[in-house]
């Protein structure tokens, strides 16, 4: 018997629901007081292919999935076996071979699936008439005869007949459920989808033996419910909590959400959220409005990140206070895996335009982190030196949902109290008539007095050219090296200025006999490995690598110089970070674990691969198993 | 675009910047600077709340020339550049401009997006059918068949018609002049700037060193028999592209009609407004969505107190 260790599973054709089925069970536990992480795995299409959704449930902090599914809700064969019988090349062949022994597979009975011939004779079936579930509360109402127009409530209903089989209190269920529908519209829909889960929860009762199902589910120890979130609204929290009043966007999965989300913010948070014609339009229309004396934002994904390189030069040469791009990575290359995770734009957001230029880059390994720095950024961006900064996430926008850490108080302004948000370094001060201003005056720290447009006595030229102080051309051979420094010496600045927890962490024990680095949001998955190890008597300790440009080289490489064994952990074909390492540090990691499938790295496939590592065995690319 | 006086009056002068000028003697860009002052002055703006924002090219050059706010942007973005600057700060006016190779050929998708917006700005084009900057290939401007001294080859691209795009993408305010009329382009460019919405000045310009089919002499017409010019003022034949009742559809698409009927015309070649028609803005759109911004400039609205913890607590 496993009390409140759960991994759930739900599969279907896209457009069936099943996103919100997950993401109403995985509210449902955390306002059960429980912890959870959730991820979506979908393809680029609206409707019909084979998507799923993961939801993880414990008593303790999660970051990460495991392989084993102990209860999967399939609401179609393909779910279970794969699309083997309708493709060439398969793409997969189902979560039945996923499922823990002993574990419970709910299914629809119109899927036209026989469990007699599954050669899995350790799980448990559980065949479901959904649709009749679903007559069954709309007769009561009195609508029977129009059961195939609710057929999207089978969602709803296989979820609540899983439940049954962990013994999950239903009224934690219900409330969460009638809130997805709290809307007036939704009265009807409401009272069906309740009634209609209910039934199935009965039903699995009433019809099965569930008493000794071994994965059972209650109440968990969070007296108040966590926050549960995507990345994609943490960041875009963030970036209201900034003071970021102009965002800029063209739709591109997976970024658009954050802009999405934030057009529904403008009218209560006076921010003007602008759907542009490209991403070159975006990131300029951005760059126009940062140096036009707002806190301006741009949040895309590889393909359009590609578009932008122009603007970020521009942005650098020009020394405009931001924008801060968000740049949700993808699978690439070219259009690659739309909605499918990777790590592989690192090198690419390092140096994306012409010539030398300073700008930042950081990547956050979390939720939290993903906070912190988007609202950093916007600071660094203004306050301090730096013309433009880029955020990078290895998608945890959209698949993950899960809990912030410790991020309970709402009021929390980021790591950096002393830079409140404000347009720092903004001056209004220019000494009247007689003394000149200087948009790029040369300053000790490289850091000229900021005005804008429409203030009195602060017209300036600026340019992506060369240029003097004044703003005007110049290739004069002086003038040039006295820019190139001034411009690249706030790298040296940031360095300084950016706190060292921002810039790299380092968790687990000194003295381990391993060490992983890795950066992004593998981050979650190596904590959890690293606990799992842990618990067998292995030391293992984890380099994250989050402050990209500029990069700390120096604690770095310390840190690398003094472990005993180190191994690089990343979702791409290269090492890319481990490209960065040995460019910044001379430190070349031997073993590398790379993971490039498109999906992200499951708890048990870190566990396999650093104890591997850990063996003395040779570190290998990690494949998701799909059979 | 309404315009905020400056405390003391300001001359024509007064929008000089003190710079060395290094276009080529006799360039057609002379006359559009000439012009651009001579309107800033004419309408009395205060050079503090005024921006100039331009693209790459012998044009692109032209903010450096001016005493105001400069932005000399990159390669065919202007437009996209000067959008954010109008959009963050509503109290300033806004000016764009770039040659014909930076707006109708690299920035042509901007171009026309902007008109869909219809963001309050004024948009010049320095129209002299070549790329200026890097010696003298066709433009996107340039007929079919065409060959400039500068060119190895003849044109076998078409010319495409500016005015006639700019209808398409919904500029509310479309004109063309000539930079050597230096009054004319002036009050052309002064009504521009009113024009509250997006404005298009084609400008004709003449290329010297570059362009020697479509010169001074030729617009004046020196080798045609009768010596006129190539040019004539749409006013000057009754033609009245003002849309007076915006809100009827009917006149719309007739003004419309009318500026593309107008626009094929190519000897003599009409220059004045083709069209313009007072339509809702972007700015006013977005200040419906955006109350606040009815009264205040974006950049001058208090962003810094917001109250983030619904949003939070909404996701318990
Ligand atoms: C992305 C990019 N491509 C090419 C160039 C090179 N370039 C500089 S100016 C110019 C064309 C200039 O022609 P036009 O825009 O008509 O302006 P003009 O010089 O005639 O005023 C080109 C192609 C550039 N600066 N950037």
């Amino acid at each position: 018997m496993r009390k409140n260790q759960l991994n759930w599973m739900i599969g279907g054709p896209q457009g069936s629901g099943i996103n919100a089925s997950a993401e109403v069970f995985a509210r449902s536990c955390s306002r059960a007081g429980l912890r959870v992480y959730a991820t979506f795995d979908y393809h680029s299409n609206i409707m019909g292919k084979h998507s799923f959704y993961r939801v993880r449930v414990a008593d303790e902090d999660l970051r990460s999935f495991r392989d084993p599914v102990d209860v999967l809700v399939a609401l179609d064969e393909e779910t279970l076996t794969g699309d083997g019988h309708h493709r060439r090349w398969a793409t997969h062949f189902g979560h039945l071979h996923e499922v823990s022994p002993g574990g419970g597979v709910v299914f629809d009975t119109e899927a036209g699936f026989d469990p007699a011939t599954s050669d899995r004779k350790d799980i448990k079936f559980f065949p479901i008439p959904l649709m009749e579930l679903i007559k069954t509360a709309l007769t009561e109402i009195g609508k029977g005869g129009q059961f195939r127009a609710y057929e999207i409530m089978k969602n709803t209903v296989a979820l609540g007949a899983s439940l049954a089989l962990c013994d999950y209190p239903f009224a934690s269920l219900e409330s969460v459920i009638a809130d997805q529908f709290k809307a007036k519209r939704f009265d009807e829909i409401r009272g069906l989808n309740v009634r209609a889960a209910r039934l199935a929860f009965d039903y699995v009762r009433d019809h099965f033996n569930i008493k000794d199902f071994p994965y059972q589910l209650g109440p968990g120890p969070d007296a108040k419910a966590r926050i549960l979130a995507k990345g994609f609204e943490i960041i875009g929290i963030a970036k209201l909590k900034a003071g970021c009043a102009f965002q800029t966007y063209y739709p591109i999965s997976p970024a658009t959400d954050e802009s999405v989300f934030l057009e529904k913010q403008q009218r209560a948070q006076n921010l003007l959220v602008v759907q542009c014609e490209d991403e070159i339009s975006s990131i300029n229309m951005a760059v126009g409005a940062a140096h036009t004396g707002v806190r301006a934002s741009t949040a895309t994904s590889g393909p359009g990140f590609a578009l932008m390189v122009e603007g970020i030069g521009f942005a650098s040469i020009t020394e405009a206070p931001g924008p801060v791009v968000t740049l949700y990575q993808r699978g690439g290359p070219s259009t690659g895996m739309p909605t499918r995770q990777e790590q592989g734009d690192l090198l690419l957001t390092l140096h994306p335009a012409q010539g030398d230029f300073p700008h930042l880059v950081t990547a956050p390994g979390d939720l939290r982190e993903s906070y912190q720095d988007t609202f950093s950024a916007f600071n660094w961006a203004v306050y301090t030196t730096i013309d433009k900064l880029e955020l990078k996430y290895d998608k945890i926008e959209r698949g993950k949902l899960y809990h912030p850490g410790d991020f309970t108080d709402p009021q929390f302004k980021g790591p950096h109290d002393g830079f409140t948000a404000q347009n720092g370094h903004q001056t209004t001060q220019y000494g009247g008539a007689e003394k000149e201003y200087l948009r790029y005056a040369l300053t000790p720290d490289g850091i000229s007095p900021r005005s804008r447009p429409g203030q009195d006595g602060g017209r300036f030229w600026t340019t992506s050219d060369e240029h003097e102080p004044s703003g005007h051309i110049t290739e004069g051979v002086d003038m040039r090296i006295e820019m190139m420094r001034k411009r690249m010496g706030k790298l040296d600045l940031a360095l300084k200025l950016i706190p060292e927890d921002q810039q790299l962490g380092l968790w687990g024990p000194a003295d381990a006999d391993l060490t992983v680095v890795s950066w992004g949001s593998p981050k979650g998955t190596i904590l959890d490995a690293i606990k799992v190890l842990e618990a067998e008597g292995k030391k293992v300790n984890f380099l994250q690598c989050r402050l990209m440009r500029p990069f700390p080289a120096r604690r770095v490489g310390e840190i690398l110089r003094k472990a005993k064994k180190v191994v690089l952990v990343e979702e791409n074909y290269s090492g890319q970070l481990g490209q960065v390492i040995a460019t910044e540090t001379g430190f070349m990691i031997q073993e590398r674990v790379l993971k490039f499938d498109g999906r992200p790295f499951s708890e048990d496939e870190m566990v396999k691969a650093l104890s591997n590592v850990l063996a003395g065995g040779k570190a290998e690319a990690v494949v998701t198993v799909v059979r | 675009m309404s315009v905020e006086a400056p405390a003391k009056k300001v001359s024509v002068k007064d929008f000089r910047a003190d710079l060395h000028n290094d276009w080529c003697p006799g360039c057609g860009d002379f006359g559009i600077l000439a012009s651009m002052q001579t309107a800033f002055a004419q309408l009395q703006i205060n050079p503090d709340r005024l921006a100039v924002f331009s693209g790459i090219g012998c044009s692109g050059k032209t903010p450096h020339y001016i005493n105001a706010y400069g932005f000399h942007t990159l390669h065919g973005r202007v437009l996209p550049v000067a959008t954010g600057g109008r959009l963050a700060n509503s109290g300033v006016t806004v000016v764009a401009l770039g040659g014909d190779g930076d707006g109708y050929g690299i920035g042509a998708g901007y171009f026309v997006n902007s008109g869909r917006r219809n963001v309050d700005f004024t948009y010049l084009v320095h129209t002299n059918q070549v790329y200026g900057l890097t010696k003298g290939q066709a433009s996107p401007t340039l007929q079919r068949g065409r060959k400039t001294k500068s060119m190895p080859e003849r044109a076998i691209q078409d010319g495409i018609n500016p005015i006639a795009m700019a209808v398409a993408a919904g500029y509310t305010f479309i004109a063309r002049a000539y930079a050597l009329d230096v009054k004319y382009t002036a009050s052309i460019i002064a009504k521009a700037i009113q024009h509250k919405g997006s404005a298009l000045v084609d400008v004709l310009q003449t290329c010297p060193t570059y362009n020697d089919l479509y010169t001074k002499e030729w617009y004046e017409g020196a080798d045609l028999p009768e010596k006129r010019s190539r040019l004539y003022k749409l006013e000057d034949k009754g033609y009245d592209g003002v849309v007076k009742d915006p809100s009827d559809p009917q006149e719309l698409i007739a003004k419309k009609a009318g500026a593309v009927a107008r626009s094929y015309e190519v000897d003599p070649i009409p220059l004045g407004i083709y069209y313009q028609a007072n339509l809702q803005t972007y700015e006013e759109a977005v200040s419906e969505r955006i109350p606040a911004l009815a009264t205040t400039p974006l950049a001058e609205l208090d962003v810094f107190h917001r109250d983030v913890s619904p949003l939070l607590e909404a996701m318990r």
